[in-house]
């Protein structure tokens, strides 16, 4: 009987571990769910740590290198926790043709912030993808998950400006 | 039983089993395939691209450590167009990290070398990129140095088929591709490695090694085969 591992791997019994493990039932701890499952705890935690990769190699019985084999293969997983913020450019062909480069450098050298990466506040992550499949539009950003079409330095500089302010706007 | 399969090798007439790979078949019967990422008694994973043969009436090439025979085939394990071509995959594989030979613990027992010394490669004709990991020297009795490594898993399949813990496995993917121990753990913290040696044994060129011994002694390549066929009670 496959036990919650939460002890072990030092994971908090909460609600969240407790729908990660409903998930993980419903699959019947079948190792072929791997990617279910982890996408499933990436929208639960936000991010894949240590502990929860571990958790998801244990409930499954792979070994920890296969799932972090998994979980780095694809762009969609984050290991790290990301920043109150979110950024993300996309660097598909057409919107690198149009000049996403020159935005995720703008974004790198305002915000003090390198791609991959999360400022030291934690308040703002830069991301950069792979095709998000608007090409008509490029070249595009996403900001906080709304997109910004026909992106340029300017607008997307002031767009992440604006979710930074609102932010302490809402603090005061 | 499987049923004979007849086909012509270099223009020999060879017989194999139904199922058996088109290397298999040549080496059975004494015909040299150059092979990299392949390893008797594991798996075959096909991504050095070093065995790649002719089949006539085919414009592609073949990797034969993953192309089964079949009836009839023709073979060519040799020709200027496929040296040209290993070549090139050699070339590619020296320059995707620093491999500089005179200063690599693997020097005069490196596969990637002596493959190299016999496609007659003396210079790269692509930029190299310098690749800056940091080495493990964690482990009491064994160290790993990315920057040489070569991506061929044989050290992945080893851990997981033979010794059977998948302690190693690859991160990322393309050419950013990393061997990782666990969760990406120094060798020396991992969990389930169980320092049999095997990785070190198994890996062609410098990356995985015994510290302190020379490489001519840690290099064993049929030490996986032999195994195997033990356990097969052969
Ligand atoms: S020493 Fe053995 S168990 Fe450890 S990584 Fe190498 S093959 Fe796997
Ligand atoms: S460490 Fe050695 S055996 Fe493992 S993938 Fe790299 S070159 Fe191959
Ligand atoms: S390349 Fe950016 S949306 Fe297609
Ligand atoms: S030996 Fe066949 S592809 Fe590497």
């Amino acid at each position: 009987m496959p036990d919650s591992g939460a002890a072990r791997t030092g994971l908090k019994n909460d609600r969240r571990l407790q729908m990660l493990e409903a998930t993980i039932k419903q699959h019947q701890y079948s190792k072929d769910a791997l990617l279910e499952i982890l996408h499933t705890a990436q929208e639960l935690y936000g991010y894949l740590d240590r502990d929860l990769l571990l958790h998801v190699s244990r409930q499954l019985r792979l070994p920890p290198s296969q799932v972090y084999g998994v979980a780095t293969f694809y762009n969609l997983f984050k290991l790290k926790k990301p920043g109150t913020h979110v950024v993300t450019v996309c660097m598909g062909t057409a919107c690198y043709v149009k000049g996403a480069e020159d935005i995720v450098s703008a974004v790198e050298r305002e915000f003090n912030v390198i791609r991959g990466g999360t400022t030291g506040d934690g308040r703002l992550s830069l991301f950069v993808t792979r095709c998000i499949g608007a090409c008509a539009m490029a070249p595009n950003a996403i900001v906080d998950g709304e997109t910004v079409g026909k992106a340029t330095v300017e607008n997307v500089l002031k767009r992440v400006k604006a979710v930074l302010e609102a932010e302490m706007v809402e603090a005061r | 039983m499987s049923k004979p399969i007849e086909l012509t090798i270099d223009g020999r007439k060879v017989v194999a089993e139904e199922g058996e790979t088109i290397l298999k078949a040549a080496k059975k019967n004494g015909i040299y395939v150059p092979t990299l990422c392949y390893l008797e008694g594991v798996s075959s994973f096909g991504g050095c691209r070093l065995c790649m043969v002719e089949i006539k009436g085919s414009p592609r090439l073949f990797a034969s450590c993953i192309t089964p025979v079949a009836e009839g085939m023709e073979v060519l394990t040799d020709s200027e167009r496929l040296r040209r071509y290993r070549k090139w995959a050699v070339e590619l594989l020296l320059a995707e990290r620093p491999h500089v030979c005179s200063v690599c613990v693997a020097n005069g027992s490196c596969e990637l070398q002596q493959l190299a010394t016999e496609l007659g490669v003396d210079h790269l004709r692509v930029d190299r990129e310098w690749t800056d990991y940091e080495v493990d020297l964690t482990h009491e009795r064994f160290a790993y140095d990315p920057n040489r490594c070569i991506l061929c898993t044989r050290c992945i399949r080893v851990c997981d088929e033979v010794e059977g813990v998948h302690t190693l496995d690859l991160m990322l993917r393309g050419k950013n591709s990393k061997v990782v121990f666990d969760l990406d753990e120094n060798w020396g913290f991992s969990q389930s490695c169980t320092s049999c040696g095997k990785c070190s044994a198994a890996c062609p060129v410098g990356a995985l090694y015994v510290k302190g011994k020379p490489l001519s002694e840690v290099k064993k390549k049929d030490l996986v085969s032999f195994i195997m066929e033990r356990r097969s009670g052969k």
